[in-house]
């Protein structure tokens, strides 16, 4: 299984601090 | 590894070519310089943990796992920080960072406790095991 990383990362940040959970932010130059 | 990502973390990812506006803001705003850069961060967006450049897989979760520890660490949660860094070295005792994991365990179970029997106890560990590694030079002067 991979990871399901998400892409709207400004939403990622407001759901984060709605559940306050951690957020692993990747910055990648992998092929898409 | 995608198991202990999504219980605690959301994550995300910034394509620094394919998503150039928002490589331009976080690229910037986090002082990524470099891919692979995989930060921890908390609910408030503070970094808590860098790694970067390429990992194997073992090694990757491992250093997942010591920057969830380190951010209960960093907090106050001994005992939580504690047990993540010794499921480290009992889950993946091969790893790079479970030498780190195993000096850490000993600091967070002396934060909680007090009693220095805990790092006494850690140096003992590093005798045994991981003991050509730093970290089990860091801990000799507990010995």
């Amino acid at each position: 299984m991979e990871i399901g990383f998400r892409h709207d990362v400004d939403n990622v940040f407001k759901q984060a601090k709605e559940q306050k959970k951690p957020v692993l932010l990747d910055f990648s130059a992998a092929p898409m | 590894m995608a198991r202990f990502v999504s219980e605690n973390f959301i994550p995300a990812r910034v394509h620094v070519k394919d998503d150039a506006a928002s490589f331009k803001k976080y690229g910037e705003q986090y002082n990524a310089h470099w891919t692979p850069t995989i930060l921890e961060l908390d609910p408030n967006g503070e970094e808590f943990y860098r790694i970067e450049g390429f990992l194997p897989n073992d090694d990757f979760l491992a250093q997942l796992m010591l920057g969830r520890a380190h951010m209960d660490f960093k907090k106050g949660k001994w005992a939580d920080a504690e047990k993540r860094f010794r499921e480290i070295v009992e889950k993946l005792p091969k790893s790079e960072g479970a030498p780190e994991a195993m000096y850490w365990a000993g600091v967070s179970r002396y934060k909680a406790t007090n009693d220095a029997t805990a790092l006494k106890e850690t140096a003992k560990s590093f005798a045994q095991k991981y003991n050509d590694s730093s970290w089990a030079k860091k801990a000799s002067i507990w010995a």
